[in-house]
């Protein structure tokens, strides 16, 4: 039992030190009928590395990697190259074994990283001010719907038909138990988003409009005007970011007038993980920080007069507020910020800008050969390194297929939205700077055999 | 699950700013180094990164090019390697030494779990891939959901909440299904007042009315009073156990018993589960749900406050109600990920979706590793180890330091500590303050609230007894210091990277971002 330092030496000493006359004297508070003698029957013992590791790998192994294959999927997640010195960086010890700063004295070390974040997430999203991130996009994307709740005392969230469907998932989840109306109809298959009828549907009653852009179908839509009527109308827009490279391009919703920008900073630093852990980004107009969920870092000086930093406005926080807290949530994502805060001291501007040009292009040429395949057409008028496609048959078995050939070609319409006939022949296609003219070419020689 | 700190933002004393060692100039002291922001060394023209050339392509980006300039500061690979090593030097962590955060379980953090979570087949794998090509993937959740229900003895296990919290919000989520299932409308969850803030804030975020229950002056959960309170408004309680007194809540299958009697249910919350993993299954407790925080019991790391996570177990009473998505075996022995696609055939109480995808992957990763690597023998030994550890702190300091649950009984995992019989003017926050110049993490502080200047200590099982002995003398000789008055303890720490911080005016006027200073702005404008 490598992790544990004790010997049976060390046990009677501390036993007599105690004042006990065996392990068992500790653990009488646990009713007796109760108390396990033994290990737990059905379970195995412990292990060597080796063994552990030889387990892990086998498991492993039975899984598709996707640098190994020319791959395709977005919808949320998404593979970018992470530099080396990236995951370095944060297997330090002082960063991976360390805990919420609570002693700011001891612990500037992520304080500053988290105030380096903040600034930089901010700036991404076009916001005054942002957290020091949340669980991921999704809850994030919640979080900010009861922001707007709080704020214009509505309770009618109006979803765009273009959010992530399981981003409305978890709305649809939290809003059944606190009350919230949730506006939101499964996309269509135009080239044009919602934005007109987003438009139309707000009124008096509407605490905000959440609006995903670049949106899951890939479709890109300028946000002022959408911005400008859920003001008018005394709402809050609410912009939903999925791709954060996208912003190395595109203007920020913070720009075009949103009121909170969320996002899922997984591409910057984090790697796929096949989920999780992923880590939300939070950003808002100055004026609404002390609804804002969340941790947030903040500069101070010391007894010395030295620039500092520290959590602070905790008096939203669950710790102190108990149930009159702005929210539950008590962890962020610490070790995903570092990771994208480092990757993004990396890229720099300039980086970013390079990056999302890259993926920009690499897309365009994708989406051109791809719409050349016969029966395949491009939905987009507009999109970043997300498009999609419309298959002559249902996009779910010619995915599978495309597995079975090693290549990962997208994600379909139906796996997303299995109750939406209409969609089924949608294929969402994401192209990064990952991606090579000859998985370009693979993917579109293959697609065009299974299609024939 | 976050731990207090001083509950108010608090600020240096006035006289504390003695100038204590020879000034340099560079601020610099030798290994001690000052980091600047990166907003302040790098700059947006230069990138620690090659690209590859993009092939030449027509915008198609919707006339939304992004015309002004973002404000990122890029460095070179170099500076980056250095910029964060030297970040880095400034935090305390639990590779450093004892972290003694009560209800944190800050256990040591093995790399095998590190190694494993990269393996490219865990961590370069998406999330949407179809079935067939993420078996393995299943087969760690399953796997680990498999080991969960075994430790606790319950019914099934939700995978997918990101963190403790959100487990809370999880289970609280299916008791109220199956109250709203059964046609039941209760408006009341009870919480006893030792809870962590988050137990109350998940209720009232549901919508339920929190209500607290008293603790006798043993440190345990009031009974009579909280059977007294039960009734058909009553949807259920919230109760940690072993609580954040550090007992062990004798009563809780009694009080499960009248619980389930009066109609609700029983959520425990586990952040404590290591004390007595392998010692006793909750579900023979008669707990419903109960969530676990693999950062804590199953040693993922904490990386500096995030990322958790927190998957639920469920009675039978409850399991139905999980929410998705979650992996079932096959009938020819593949594993299948229920969704939303076939909810309806699988799973048509599931109160629906918590969060995108399927939960934190690579923590699940690690946590299996981890239990694989102790098994049940071992992790019965790691809460044998977490109580005698606890116990060995808290019967070494009781002379010195007033220990108000001394004669309840043993503790669990961490010692309970008040701030009675120091000096006048001395508070718990000196003790605190003061251990970190003697090179210790402090332990949690002014947490819970029912104990006056509350200090928790949770050694872990994976501390040795050299290490404890020298927790236990620091902490006497400080403790020693505040009950005999001296007032250098006032303006400690002296020997950390910063002294006292001024939290009240972080709060007042927060600054939450860079900006450019002001100063050079007005001479740019002359």
């Amino acid at each position: 039992m490598r992790y544990l330092p004790l010997n049976n030496q060390d046990r009677s000493a501390m036993l007599a030190t105690i004042g006990a006359a065996s392990i068992d004297d500790l653990f009488i508070d646990i009713p007796e009928e109760a108390r396990l003698t033994g290990p737990i029957h059905g379970l195995p013992m412990h292990a060597p590395e080796m063994a552990v590791e030889r387990h892990m790998k086998a498991l492993a192994s039975q899984n598709l990697v996707a640098g190994d294959v020319p791959f395709f999927m977005g919808a949320g997640a998404y593979r970018h190259h992470v530099p080396a010195s990236v995951d370095h960086l944060i297997q330090r010890g002082e960063f991976l074994t360390a805990y919420t700063p609570y002693q700011p004295e001891i612990a500037q070390g992520t304080l500053q990283m988290l105030f380096e974040f903040q600034t930089q997430v901010a700036r991404l999203l076009g916001c005054d001010v942002a957290n020091a991130s949340m669980y991921d996009g999704s809850t994030a994307c919640w979080e900010a719907i009861g922001m707007a709740r709080r704020i214009t005392k509505r309770a009618t969230a109006l979803l765009s038909s273009g959010l992530h469907p399981h981003y409305v998932g978890v709305a649809k989840t939290m809003a059944r138990f606190t009350g919230d109306a949730l506006v939101h109809q499964a996309p269509s298959l135009k080239p044009e988003t919602d934005i007109a009828d987003l438009i139309g549907q707000i009124d008096k009653n509407t605490s905000c409009v959440v609006v995903q852009y670049p949106d899951i179908l890939g479709r890109v839509e300028d946000l002022s005007a959408l911005a400008q009527a859920t003001q008018a109308a005394g709402a809050l827009l609410i912009a939903v970011v999925t791709e954060a490279v996208a912003l190395g391009a595109l203007r920020s919703p913070g720009e075009m007038g949103a009121d909170i920008v969320v996002g899922e900073g997984q591409s910057l630093g984090v790697g796929l993980q096949f989920g999780g852990p992923y880590v939300g980004l939070f950003g808002c107009k100055q004026k609404y920080v002390r609804q804002m969920p969340g941790r947030l870092c903040g500069e101070t000086l010391d007894a010395e007069g030295k620039r500092g930093f520290v959590l602070t406005l905790s008096t939203r926080e669950q710790h102190i507020r108990r149930e009159k807290a702005t929210s539950n949530i008590c962890t962020n994502s610490g070790l995903c910020a570092l990771a994208f805060s480092i990757h993004m001291t990396l890229l720099g501007e300039k980086g970013l800008r390079g990056l999302a040009e890259v993926n920009h292009a690499m897309a365009v040429t994708a989406a051109e050969r791809l719409e050349n395949v016969p029966g395949v057409k491009l939905l987009n008028a507009s999109f970043f390194n997300e498009f999609t496609l419309v298959l002559p048959k249902d996009a779910r078995t010619i995915v599978r297929a495309l597995a079975d050939r090693r290549i990962l070609g997208g994600v379909s319409l139906g796996r997303l939205y299995p109750e939406e006939a209409d969609l089924a022949n949608g294929l969402v296609v994401a192209v990064t700077e990952t991606a090579t003219l000859e998985d370009i070419e693979a993917f579109a020689t293959n697609l065009e055999e299974l299609l024939a | 699950m976050s731990m207090n700190n001083q509950g108010r933002p608090t600020r240096p004393a006035e006289d504390s700013a003695a100038s204590s060692a020879q000034a340099t100039s560079t601020g610099n002291r030798a290994l001690m180094l000052e980091e600047a922001l990166i907003f302040e060394i790098g700059d947006s023209t230069r990138t620690g990164v090659d690209l590859p050339a993009a092939p030449k392509a027509v915008s198609r980006l919707g006339g939304l090019e992004r015309k002004a300039a973002i404000g990122l500061p890029g460095l070179s690979e170099q500076e980056t390697v250095r910029h964060y090593t030297r970040l880095s030097r400034q935090n305390y962590a639990i590779d450093l030494g004892l972290f003694p955060l009560g209800s944190c379980t800050m256990k040591h953090n093995p790399r095998l779990n590190e190694k494993m979570a990269r393996l490219p087949g865990f961590a370069d794998i998406h999330p949407l891939q179809p079935i067939q090509t993420v078996q393995g993937a299943l087969a760690v959740i399953d796997e680990l959901g498999e080991w969960l229900v075994k430790l606790t003895g319950m019914a099934g296990v939700a995978m997918s909440p990101k963190a403790g919290a959100h487990g809370e919000l999880c289970g609280i989520l299916a008791i109220r299904s199956a109250l709203e299932a059964r046609g039941d409308k209760r408006s009341v969850i009870l919480v006893p007042e030792s809870a962590h803030g988050t137990n109350p804030a998940t209720a009232a975020f549901v919508g339920y009315q929190v209500e607290d229950i008293p603790a006798k002056p043993d440190g345990r959960v009031d009974v009579d009073a909280l059977k007294a309170r039960l009734g058909p408004d009553v949807a259920g309680v919230m109760i940690t156990n072993p609580n954040t007194c550090g007992l062990f809540e004798r009563d809780l299958k009694n009080i499960s018993d009248a619980v389930h009697e009066a109609g609700g249910f029983v959520y425990c919350d586990g952040a404590n589960f290591n004390a007595v993993v392998g010692k006793v299954r909750p579900g023979d407790l008669g707990v419903d749900a109960m969530h676990i925080n693999l950062h804590k019991t199953f040693s993922t790391p904490h990386g500096g406050g995030g990322p958790g996570s927190g998957p639920v177990v469920f009675s039978e009473a409850l399991a139905p109600f999980a929410p998705l998505p979650f992996v079932e075996r096959t009938e020819d022995g593949k594993l299948a990920l229920i969704e939303e696609e076939s909810m309806e055939d699988h799973h048509a109480s599931s109160f629906g979706r918590m969060v995108a995808f399927h939960g934190q992957m690579g923590m699940f990763s690690r946590a299996l590793t981890y239990i694989l690597s102790h098994g049940a023998d071992g992790l019965l030994q790691v809460a044998e180890d977490a109580v005698l550890n606890a116990n060995y702190v808290l019967r070494s300091l009781e002379d010195v330091l007033d220990a108000p649950f001394a004669n309840a009984g043993p503790c669990m995992h961490e010692a309970l500590f008040s701030d009675n019989g120091l000096a006048e003017g001395f508070s718990t926050l000196d003790i605190a303050k003061g251990l970190i110049d003697e090179g210790f993490h402090p332990m949690t502080v002014y947490f819970p609230l029912v104990v006056h200047g509350a200090m928790l200590v949770e050694p872990t099982e994976t501390e040795s007894k050299a290490a404890l002995d020298q927790f236990i003398g620091a902490l006497r000789s400080v403790a020693l210091r505040a009950k005999q008055g001296d007032p250098s303890l006032h303006s400690a720490p002296h020997f950390a990277p910063r002294r006292r911080l001024d939290e009240t005016q972080a709060a007042r006027k927060p600054v939450l971002v860079w900006t450019e200073p002001v100063v050079e702005q007005a001479e740019a404008a002359e």
